[in-house]
């Protein structure tokens, strides 16, 4: 009888954080690192954001891989800048994850094990100049998409790095574009290598805005905590509705036969999206699943010996200003 | 004082920016953590950025129409005047760290004499610059005390990178016909000046972390006279590659 008047009370005492913490969101109150937050919010909030935070930096590497090349001094510089914000978004992404209560190691550790995910579109390669600009306008495209709405989410440290995110994403975006708008008014070799990064990327990029809303497992929870506010099929819908007339402008055709804008919906109405590589690229077998892995858990696992010393010398110093003190 | 003089004596101090902007932007995401990786493409970003101001001066000073990018793509291999010491690869992080080092010390002493110059767009760029490297200089030294004073597996990768880089630090104050010239003149440096101060400074740093300086006797040199090691050919073919793929192209 004792217990389980204990275990009322505590049931008790649940019950009211819960439906504080319920209020709290329903207000458009944030939720802080310190504040009580059920285990599967804290849970699913790790999970995103490190996904989210693991994209950004295996996403350096597709782009990083014409650094060297870039064919402007103008546009070096901007590339180099471009994947350095995306090591910042993967820095301020982490640090608001490890305020729930996760380590960055072990954040590494999921992802150099494959347990964690990232954005599939990153296991594509970068095969010319061009594929630069249309991840930029494409795949940032999309990523803003996506990302636009995180900026009021629940959880306070990710609404505000995706602040800071949107914005820097948005400048790669128009960086992105104007690649692609220097190459469609230049000579017909640099429009052929445009139109074909466009045809390569244009499925992939639909495909980030994720699966299907009756394949999508976490809409209903995500909704509910401000994670998403629009389901998968309606960012698609958006992202293809407003990259359609940009593709326009540029002269550059949309890879896909059944395109057509409906006068009654106000919506392009678009072909069949091949879920099966979906899948695949998912699973890892995408042309660079490997490659991307490995380049970053080389980092890693190359980087062990700085990092230890970068440990050590700490320590060294801390025991001399100690001896200086005593 | 001829406007080629002047060229070729911006290739000379230009051309390591963009060589070494060029070595470390190769390590961009793959650094041994974020904020370090961050830091580096930071230098890179410097690096190019003075390249940048340099060569638009090149191709003002040019009797020909060109630009920056003619100045930074299309010359051949001899035609590049920067230094061995920036062109060697990125074998680890301890050969990052001192290259790094050994560079930004003369760097540093280089800006701060051009400052002077009697050259209007020299003073600008060294004054910008400074700001910048005197940051670099802060960045390779301290991690250089880490490595030397870190672990035992740290210092014995330091001393290595030290031996094997210590040979080419001599170049950096090698001058030139056309630098002895420019010196002279009151435009350019006279980097002989430089070289006391600079092994005092980098000797003393050394000993700070715990580590040997080497009894090289002979040093290498080329560079300054577009004689290169044979790794520059592939930093070229590669930074070269869509200017030379699709000439006369805008992008």
């Amino acid at each position: 009888m004792k217990n389980q008047g204990k275990k009322n009370v505590r049931d008790e005492q649940m019950k009211s954080l819960e439906e504080i913490f319920e209020a709290k969101i329903a207000r458009d109150e944030k939720i802080e690192p310190k504040d009580w937050m059920p285990e599967k919010y804290r849970k699913t909030h790790i999970r995103q954001i490190s996904q989210h935070a693991h994209s950004e930096i295996v996403g350096m590497l597709p782009e990083g891989n014409w650094i060297t090349r870039a064919p402007s001094l103008r546009r070096k510089v901007a590339l180099l800048a471009k994947v350095q914000d995306e090591a910042g978004h993967g820095l301020y992404l982490y640090s608001a994850c490890e305020t729930l209560g996760i380590s960055r190691e072990e954040l590494y550790d999921q992802l150099h094990s494959g347990k964690a995910k990232y954005s599939s579109i990153f296991n594509y390669p970068t095969l010319t100049w061009a594929d630069i600009g249309a991840i930029g306008w494409l795949v940032d495209g999309a990523a803003i998409i996506n990302q636009v709405p995180l900026c009021s989410t629940s959880f306070g440290p990710y609404a505000r790095a995706m602040v800071r995110v949107c914005k820097e994403e948005s400048f790669h975006q128009r960086q992105g574009y104007e690649i692609m708008m220097t190459l469609c008014n230049g000579t017909q070799e640099q429009k052929d290598m445009a139109q074909d990064a466009l045809d390569r990327w244009w499925w992939p990029a639909l495909m980030m805005l994720g699966p299907t809303d009756d394949e999508s497992t976490h809409t209903e929870q995500s909704m509910k905590w401000k994670l998403k506010r629009k389901t998968n099929d309606e960012l698609r819908q958006q992202f293809i509705d407003q990259t359609v007339p940009q593709a326009d402008i540029l002269g550059l055709k949309v890879p896909d036969e059944d395109l057509k804008y409906n006068n009654e919906t106000g919506h392009y109405d678009f072909g069949e999206i091949d879920w099966e590589e979906f899948w695949q690229v998912v699973k890892g077998h995408g042309m660079c699943n490997k490659e991307r892995i490995s380049a970053r858990k080389n980092a890693w696992d190359n980087g062990e010996w700085v990092r230890d010393a970068a440990v050590a010398y700490a320590d060294k110093q801390a025991e001399k200003d100690v001896k200086e003190a005593v | 004082m001829t406007n080629d003089n002047l060229i070729h004596y911006i290739y000379g101090i230009a051309d390591n920016s963009l060589i070494l902007g060029q070595r470390i932007s190769e390590l961009c995401g793959h650094g041994p953590t974020l904020e370090t990786d961050i830091a580096l493409t930071n230098i890179a970003l410097d690096l190019l950025g003075q390249t940048r101001s340099y060569y638009k001066y090149v191709a003002e000073l040019s009797p020909k129409d060109i630009s920056e990018d003619d100045v930074a793509f299309l010359r051949t291999e001899r035609e590049y005047k920067n230094v061995l010491l920036v062109e060697q690869p990125n074998t680890d992080f301890a050969y990052v760290i001192v290259r790094q080092y050994f560079f930004d010390v003369f760097h540093f002493m280089l800006l701060k004499e051009l400052e002077n110059s009697k050259n209007v767009n020299f003073q600008a760029i060294a004054k910008k610059s400074l700001k910048e490297v005197s940051y670099h200089k802060r960045f390779s030294g301290d991690w250089l005390k880490r490595l030397g004073d870190g672990t035992e597996e740290s210092k014995l990768k330091a001393q290595q990178a030290v031996n094997d880089l210590w040979v080419y630090t001599d170049e950096l104050f090698h001058m030139t016909a056309n630098d002895k010239k420019v010196a002279e003149a009151g435009y350019g440096v006279d980097t002989t000046t430089l070289k006391v101060p600079y092994y005092e400074t980098i000797t003393a740093l050394l000993k700070e972390a715990t580590l040997d300086i080497p009894d090289t006797k002979y040093f290498q040199k080329g560079g300054k006279n577009g004689i290169h090691t044979e790794h520059m050919g592939y930093i070229l073919s590669d930074m070269q590659y869509m200017q030379r793929t699709y000439p006369d192209m805008k992008w």
